[in-house]
């Protein structure tokens, strides 16, 4: 066979090899079908274990229980008892180490997410308790007169 | 009484193979045992969501972005509560500030439309996530095999793995994904895996002060969620599309899409 049509197969080969050799070791061993076959089990199988590995930052009612069980039973015989502590008080993480206080929301915009009147009579908004937020004290925060621990306020 | 050779080798034999069965081969066996033995025990994460009871505080929403590290003041959410009020004249007026955040305070729509509560029909919020559907056309797109179905029916995405082209975003008939900001890859809801892998709720489901949310799982037929799927009236969005969402409504409206 003559060197001119040789010479390119040559190089095709070469490349060929230079792709699967660089291929070897770009691609993770776990890396192929799994699962539900092609269509949908095409992946990096150790993906599964890096995402079940992500860190959990809200730990729960229980959690805040540990040190804080007065404010937790307090919270628990209201009429807040639904609301997780960390709703308002933010993901606890890895607190009291990580982070060492935890920044309440005290703003009004908290308690409006749910207390704000809408006036949707047949939404089961209605029947939570609600008020106007431009008539009813607009200056102040509600936790100068409200313990959002126990909402239920005597008249005075 | 006469008895011929054949006949007593014929009654040795039927007497021996029944002593060798044992017992509990007659022993009727309950439906979980029957999932075990044919290998499909096992678990297949579902959603509910009861649109009869949110009321649109978006405690889910901010409870998903803190969880999973989605940034806060970024307009990409993965889960969203959209507010629908329907008007006696049949016009549908919809929205979903910061994808419900801050929850819903305002009466106008969209913060400038003021529906007079007079014309108002009915109004109801819906909150959405990812449907994990049984047939995710997000996974099929997907030209290198960065996004996949985990065994328990949950879709991730690697994020090493993912090239950002986006195919997978336009893909989605629900809307469910978008573009991380930080990362610069696809990102969706993935039912917190980390928190159901470990037996935890999923953060929205935790935030939820009125249940309008829950997560199980639907092999398992003592499961509560299972229970309401299998006896009470639900519905899916987009049915037509066949994707078989696992994500299921109870009291869903005609006029959500």
């Amino acid at each position: 066979m003559k060197n001119h049509l040789l010479r390119p197969l040559w190089c095709i080969l070469a490349a060929i090899a230079l792709i699967l050799i660089a291929r070897h070791f770009m691609v993770p061993d776990d890396f192929g079908v799994h699962g539900k076959g092609f269509t949908y089990g095409f992946h990096r199988l150790s993906n599964v274990k890096e995402w079940q590995d992500f860190k959990v930052k809200y730990r729960g009612r229980e959690y805040c229980r540990e040190c804080h069980e007065e404010k937790v039973e307090k919270s628990n015989s209201s009429r807040h008892r639904a609301i997780q502590c960390e709703n308002c008080h933010g993901p606890a993480v890895d607190h009291p180490d990580d982070p060492e206080t935890l920044a309440i929301d005290t703003g009004r915009g908290l308690c409006l997410r749910c207390h704000a009147a809408l006036p949707y009579p047949d939404n089961p908004r209605s029947q939570i308790i609600s008020i106007d937020n431009a008539e009813h004290n607009p200056d102040t925060d509600c936790s100068e007169c409200h313990d959002p621990h126990n909402p239920d306020r005597e008249e005075g | 009484m006469s008895c011929s050779r054949r006949k007593l080798l014929k009654s040795a034999m039927t007497v021996t193979l029944a002593a060798s069965l044992p017992a509990s081969a007659f022993r009727f066996l309950s439906p979980a045992e029957c999932r075990a033995a044919t290998g499909t025990e096992g678990t297949r994460w579902g959603f509910l969501i009861d649109t009869n009871k949110c009321v649109g505080c978006g405690f889910c929403v901010k409870a998903c972005k803190k969880e999973n590290e989605i940034p806060y003041d970024a307009p990409v959410t993965r889960t969203w509560v959209e507010r629908y009020v329907i008007t006696r004249d049949g016009k549908t007026h919809i929205d979903s500030p910061l994808g419900g955040r801050d929850g819903f305070t305002d009466q106008k729509i969209r913060g400038e439309e003021l529906v007079k509560p007079e014309d108002i029909a009915k109004t109801f919020f819906v909150p959405k996530l990812c449907n994990q559907c049984e047939n995710p056309p997000c996974v099929q797109v997907c030209p290198v095999g960065a996004t996949f179905q985990t065994g328990d029916g949950v879709t991730l995405v690697d994020r090493d793995w993912c090239i950002g082209c986006g195919y997978c975003i336009m893909a989605c008939p629900y809307g469910v994904r978008f573009f991380h900001p930080v990362h610069r890859v696809a990102d969706k809801c993935n039912f917190c895996y980390h928190r159901i892998s470990q037996g935890r709720q999923t953060a929205c489901v935790d935030a939820c002060p009125f249940g309008a949310r829950r997560i199980g799982n639907l092999l398992d037929q003592n499961d509560p969620l299972t229970r309401i799927i299998m006896t009470e009236p639900i519905a899916v969005l987009k049915d037509e599309y066949g994707t078989k969402p696992q994500a299921f409504y109870l009291g869903l409206d005609r006029n959500v899409r």
